[in-house]
């Protein structure tokens, strides 16, 4: 039997600074995983990757990554997509002090 | 050091140029990152968690003021102030943006390095003993044979689109310090039994998921052939290594499933067809380069000043018990500046710090610097009658920490602080390792102990030949931490093996801690090694000074 499809985010690289974005409901690109699109069905993940990984002079890599609902929108279920979120532990740099 | 001749210029220049092309290509979209991937990364250009990241090939680990003092500054205008010193004597920036990359190439390129090949399935930077032409136990500088290695397998038609990347190392001494048995190929200067001077060469060691120790393919190689045999090698590799699966196409599986005798059969079968296109142009060519690694001018003079104050200093006289090593050359010292202050990320140095030393290397060590693959600095030149006046200048930039060699002197890859390809963090870990022992003051009477931490399994915190190894994986979405014990990096290399189930973030640092104070319990005498010890007593009390809920279990 397949496994059950557990909740995503689609996720990349922005293509430029190269730092982790995750694509919205309304088609943009946010540094923020809480503003990503929260999507619940397999068959929707499939297609909005295609029109992802489409915006090929936006982003690099965009990939499908799991994820949860917290009370501030969609947050990751994994510690490295977690880490993706804020930044390196040795330095205060990346998101943690960006955003 | 060798100087860049008018092919070399021209052909990193353009090489700068083509990439500068293609990044514009990649971000108005003519080229997909599909397309552009392959072209980055023969540049050494990487897109990592948070950001890309570009390495720098520093050759054979070897650097001038001049160069220094460019990596700085490209740290402080493209980057964020600083830089990663890697265990293949290599620099990385964590932090440089798409568009800036040419410009940080032309950077490079005014002063003569590049990222060419530090990345892709081609021959990676040419790695050397970081003592190079300095250190007592020499027979010959290995720097020149190592840059006739790179002027060859620099974008050698033949060579780009290998089964897999392909590591060369080059060893000049009777100690190893260039881990040559851990390479895809190993050269070893060696005497034979007629006093003449050339090379054993070692090969298929690697670490990686499947550790192997090189295997001698030639016990001895005149000098004059080296290059012929190395394309041998690679030729031979070239056609006989897997292609179909990533993880076995490494030159030791091909080594380990075709045979060292098959090998060698091979080897030398090519080897017969290949000597024959080399008319002695390379060795003229090598005697150019020796000509531009010709010794630095020595100087005599007192040594007075460096005992006066080794007896009256002892904070002094730590660092230079602990950080000088010996040179051949009278009165001179070689200077191991550790980079890894206790909590602080092994391997990084601020813009600032590399001026110091650059500086200090320009002022009191014949302009040379060297990168080391336990990410360190070296000065390899210092007089004894300046060690006093390079200390202070170092402690000043916060670079005079005695730990070389100690259990705080940690490699550390980036693991997932950085890398993509990483399962957990090592960074933190060797943090709160070298914080911990340096809180329990007890590093200098521990002793020689090399802790190695590897992020994943692709090895390149070496923990396979770490005295005490860490391995971070990915336990069900955990981080979880893997010790093995008994590695050793040197001419007797050997690869550790895994002491048990691992350890989770919070009980690693709790584990090593108990392990090397259970050590300090079970050796003979102060001047037994914690691996001496591993040797003489084997696993078992170690192991059971790492799992001693167990123990109990097991008695109940």
């Amino acid at each position: 039997m397949p496994r059950a499809f557990t909740p995503k985010v689609i996720t990349a690289n922005a293509l430029i600074a190269g730092d982790a974005v995750w694509f919205t409901a309304d088609n943009r690109w946010s540094p923020k995983i809480s503003e990503a699109e929260f999507i619940t069905d397999e068959a929707h993940a499939d297609l909005r990757l295609l029109e992802a990984q489409a915006r090929q002079d936006e982003i690099a890599g965009a990939y499908l990554a799991d994820a949860k609902q917290g009370p501030h929108g969609p947050e990751a279920t994994h510690f490295r997509e977690e880490f993706r979120t804020r930044g390196p532990s040795n330095y205060a740099h990346g998101k943690q002090v960006e955003l | 050091m060798y100087k860049y001749n008018d092919f070399d210029e021209a052909f990193v220049r353009e090489r700068v140029a083509q990439f500068r092309g293609q990044v514009e290509r990649r971000i108005d979209g003519s080229l997909t990152e599909d397309e552009f991937k392959p072209l980055r990364l023969m540049n050494g250009l990487y897109l990592q968690l948070h950001a890309y990241m570009l390495r720098v090939a520093v050759p054979y680990g070897t650097l001038n003021p001049t160069q220094m003092r460019q990596l700085a500054y490209i740290a402080d205008r493209w980057d964020k102030g600083y830089g990663h010193f890697t265990t293949r004597q290599n620099i990385q920036y964590n932090w440089p943006k798409l568009d800036d990359v040419p410009d940080m190439l032309e950077a490079l390129a005014d002063v003569e390095m590049h990222a060419l090949q530090t990345s892709g399935n081609t021959i990676r930077n040419v790695t050397a003993d970081h003592f190079a032409g300095a250190s007592a136990d020499e027979i010959e500088d290995p720097r020149p044979v190592a840059e006739l290695l790179r002027q060859w397998s620099t974008d050698h038609p033949e060579f780009q689109f290998l089964p897999r990347k392909f590591k060369i190392a080059v060893s000049g001494a009777k100690h190893d310090r260039a881990v040559t048995k851990a390479h895809d190929i190993g050269v070893r200067m060696v005497h034979n039994d007629a006093g003449e001077a050339g090379y054993e060469i070692i090969v298929g060691g690697g670490l990686g998921r499947t550790p192997m120790v090189g295997k001698v393919l030639r016990a001895f190689l005149p000098r004059e052939e080296l290059l012929a045999y190395c394309e041998a090698i690679v030729s031979v590799y070239n056609l006989l290594g897997r292609r179909d699966n990533k993880y076995k196409a490494r030159i030791k599986i091909t080594v380990h499933e075709n045979g060292l005798e098959t090998m060698q059969e091979l080897v030398e079968a090519r080897f017969e067809d290949i000597r024959k296109g080399f008319t002695g142009y390379d060795q003229e060519l090598l005697k150019q380069i020796e000509g531009a690694f010709a010794p630095p001018a020595y100087v005599s003079k007192s040594s007075a000043n460096f005992e006066a104050a080794r007896l009256a200093n002892p904070a002094f006289r730590s660092w230079a018990d602990t950080n000088i090593s010996a040179h051949k050359a009278p009165g001179y010292a070689i200077v191991s500046i550790s980079i890894k202050k206790h909590g602080q990320t092994p391997g990084d140095a601020t813009s600032h710090q590399m001026r110091v030393m650059a500086d200090l290397a320009e002022k009191y060590g014949h302009s040379e610097l060297r990168i080391s693959h336990e990410q360190n600095v070296i000065l390899p030149h210092v007089h004894q009658g300046d060690l006093l006046a390079v200390y202070t200048a170092l402690r000043e930039a916060d670079l005079a920490t005695a730990n070389i060699g100690l259990v705080s002197d940690i490699i550390a890859c980036p693991g997932m602080d950085y890398c993509a390809l990483a399962t957990a963090r090592s960074i933190p870990i060797a943090q709160e390792i070298a914080t911990r022992f340096d809180e329990l003051k007890i590093e200098h009477e521990i002793g020689e102990l090399k802790i190695k931490i590897s992020g994943c399994i692709n090895a390149c915190g070496h923990h396979h030949v770490g005295h005490i190894g860490i391995l971070g994986l990915d336990r069900a979405g955990v981080e979880n931490y893997q010790i093995t014990l008994g590695g050793d990096g040197t001419e007797t290399t050997t690869i550790g093996t895994r002491a048990g189930p691992g350890f989770s973030a919070d009980d690693i640092v709790p584990a090593i801690e108990r392990l090397v104070t259970g050590y300090l319990d079970l050796r003979e005498n102060a001047d037994e090694t914690f691996l001496q010890a591993y040797r003489r007593l084997g696993m078992e009390p170690f192991k059971a000074i790492l799992y001693p809920a167990e123990d109990k279990a097991n008695a109940a």
